[in-house]
């Protein structure tokens, strides 16, 4: 029974919630028994919250017996990324300056599922402020990869990513700045959706790079993560950068999958020297898979992807740099050597020197730098014309493509340690996530197989013009069915019943 | 150029962070290589193009002026270091000598 719980997607609970096969108190009660098992081993919570879990699974499965009207989600367990303020829990970020911080309000995100009934487990581990890609960089430890715990599981949402890849929630919310939901999503074998930059509010997530934030879905199916980007876009006055326009018909088009005549743009500079044998093995068979299902695959030139990379470590340190600056050790956060005898610049200076880890250290730095007189012009200014210009290639791109697809990451999840102390092998990791976020359009990633060298996960990136989510989700679902037909499940069903994922408690053969 | 440990320490100072003798050895080289990186940049940001600092085209928001309750004091200041007679408490901003 629990093992059936836990291997269920959201939209198979919904319905048994709404048939009144199985009610919130025992899904809820499944994840927190599936936490308390393996958790020790994945790393992906840094809190729980099951007291209040359980409360208000309670209160739905009261509501739902007296009649009321609910939401498809009502019941469902979430894990959420611990950069999204929700009260009476810790939001750390990763931090040690935000060790015990509290905050006083909800993100409209936090508020948004509590509306739709979403039941929140927890909050998951991540890079520091979210810098990274392998949570290597939480100071509270890193998260192990549910397909080979020795490895990353991407970053920064890595906790996200590992929560909904070893059942201990059906789906996770994440953020992505540079790829930091994509790329999880691909190295763990799960979906994972950028909506467009302005779909999903910022207010109450804590800022990295505030033109680039973006709060998004992260689930086992592609229908999932549709009903979960359904329940959190919209408009949000809160938020000056919201858009103030309907949410795109995600869920119909996660529904539906039908890609037939639709104009696939294989993005000609995502691939090749640097991506590993294996990953452009398995996108390419999703390429013919994609024509299979009727889609029309077309070549598309990037030329100014190449400059992605660089432009993003100047854009996005100069934004950290001024958003970080807040952590300034007087109204909350990490202070020391308030001894009444330094000041407080002094109280600041050391307070940020002890709360702020390395990655977090050196982007500011790097942000500092780039500001700074005399170099503003040749480095931050510099990237953002190159941001128009790749703005401009995906202009270019989507006239002759509905969709561009590109592997979402170079190489599969690589073993923890390996590019710690190696800041430019990391930031590689994100070539290929880093050009939608610079551009704000709407993009995501989808298991697409194993590499048959590592046996680990690969993903395929699918990235839409801005407010296009629909078309991510489409593409997303016709690759998803396709692979289905020919596996009799998804990439993630391949881990709970192998041998690697016996610890995970779930395997169907274990149940029948 | 080269970032020398002296370059990282005045960033540092500018950014209110501070670095002990071996952060800043160690950082020096690693910012130094990235910058370098980052230099790519200019190769295509040529005289006509024109900046993005944005990926939407932004206007200005407003909202009416409607008088709506703002945070309570005791939730403001319950995470607060340190918090007097209401307000925050911090260290003294002035040098012995002003």
């Amino acid at each position: 029974m629990s093992a059936d719980i836990l291997r269920a997607t959201a939209a198979e609970l919904s319905s048994e919630l709404a048939a009144g096969n199985v009610s919130s108190v025992e899904v809820v009660t499944a994840h927190l028994d599936q936490i308390t098992r393996i958790d020790e081993d994945v790393h992906a919570f840094l809190s729980l919250d099951a007291g209040r879990a359980l409360d208000r699974a309670r209160h739905i499965d009261a509501a739902r017996a007296a009649g009321e009207a609910l939401g498809p989600l009502a019941g469902v367990p979430l894990a959420l990324k611990d950069v999204f303020a929700y009260r009476g829990l810790p939001t750390t970020c990763g931090s040690r300056t935000l060790e015990n911080w509290v905050p006083p309000y909800d993100a409209t995100v936090t508020r948004r599922l509590a509306d739709a009934g979403l039941i929140i487990l927890g909050k998951t581990n991540m890079d520091e402020f979210a810098m990274g890609s392998s949570t290597e960089n939480s100071a509270f430890g890193p998260t192990h990869n549910p397909w080979d715990l020795d490895r990353i599981p991407g970053g920064s949402g890595g906790g996200s990513a590992a929560a909904v890849a070893s059942f201990m929630a059906p789906l996770a919310m994440g953020t992505d700045t540079g790829g930091s939901i994509r790329q999880p999503a691909a190295v763990t074998g799960t979906v994972g959706v950028k909506p467009t930059y302005g779909g999903v509010s910022r207010f109450g997530l804590v800022a990295l790079a505030s033109s680039l934030d973006q709060g998004g879905p992260c689930a086992r199916t592609v229908l999932d993560a549709a009903l979960l980007h359904e329940a959190v876009a919209g408009h949000d006055p809160r938020d000056s950068t919201s858009i103030p326009a309907p949410v795109p018909p995600v869920v119909a088009a996660a529904r539906s999958g039908d890609v037939s005549g639709m104009r696939i743009g294989v993005v000609s500079e995502l691939g090749g020297e640097g991506y590993q044998d294996g990953v452009e093995v398995r996108f390419n068979e999703a390429l013919v898979l994609l024509q299979k299902a009727g889609a029309e695959l077309v070549e598309v030139s990037c030329p100014h992807f190449a400059y992605a990379l660089a432009a993003y470590y100047l854009i996005l340190p100069a934004e950290c740099s001024s958003n970080l600056a807040r952590f300034d050790a007087m109204r909350y956060g990490l202070r020391i050597g308030d001894d009444g005898t330094h000041s407080a610049e002094e109280v600041m200076s050391a307070s940020r020197g002890a709360g702020f880890g390395e990655e977090v250290k050196r982007r500011i730095i790097i942000g500092t730098y780039a500001l700074s007189s005399g170099y503003y012009d040749a480095y931050y200014g510099s990237a953002q014309k190159v941001r128009t210009l790749i703005r401009q290639d995906f202009e270019r791109a989507f006239a002759e493509a509905d969709v561009l697809v590109s592997p979402t990451t170079p190489t599969t999840a690589f073993r923890i340690g390996e590019r710690i102390d190696d800041p430019m092998a990391m930031y590689k990791n994100d070539l290929c996530t880093i050009p939608s976020n610079l551009a704000g359009n709407a993009s995501g990633s989808f298991p697409c197989g194993l590499a048959p060298e590592d046996g680990l996960p690969v993903g395929l990136q699918v990235m839409a013009p801005a407010m296009a989510d629909d078309r991510v989700y489409r593409v997303g679902a016709a690759l998803e069915r396709e692979l289905s037909a020919i596996w009799g499940g998804t990439v993630i069903d391949q881990l709970a019943d192998s041998t690697a994922g016996d610890y995970l408690g779930v395997s169907r053969e274990g149940v029948l | 150029m080269t970032l020398t440990p002296d370059d990282v320490a005045r960033l540092a100072r500018l950014a209110r962070i501070d670095l002990t003798v071996e952060e800043l050895t160690k950082l020096a080289p690693q910012l130094d290589v990235i910058i370098a990186s980052n230099r790519l940049v200019s190769e295509v940001a040529t005289a006509d193009v024109t900046p993005t600092s944005h990926p939407l085209p932004l206007t200005n928001v407003f909202r009416s002026d409607e008088v709506v309750a703002s945070l309570p004091v005791a939730d403001a200041l319950a995470m607060a270091p340190a918090a007097e007679e209401d307000r925050f408490r911090v260290p003294r901003i002035l040098e012995e000598e002003q």
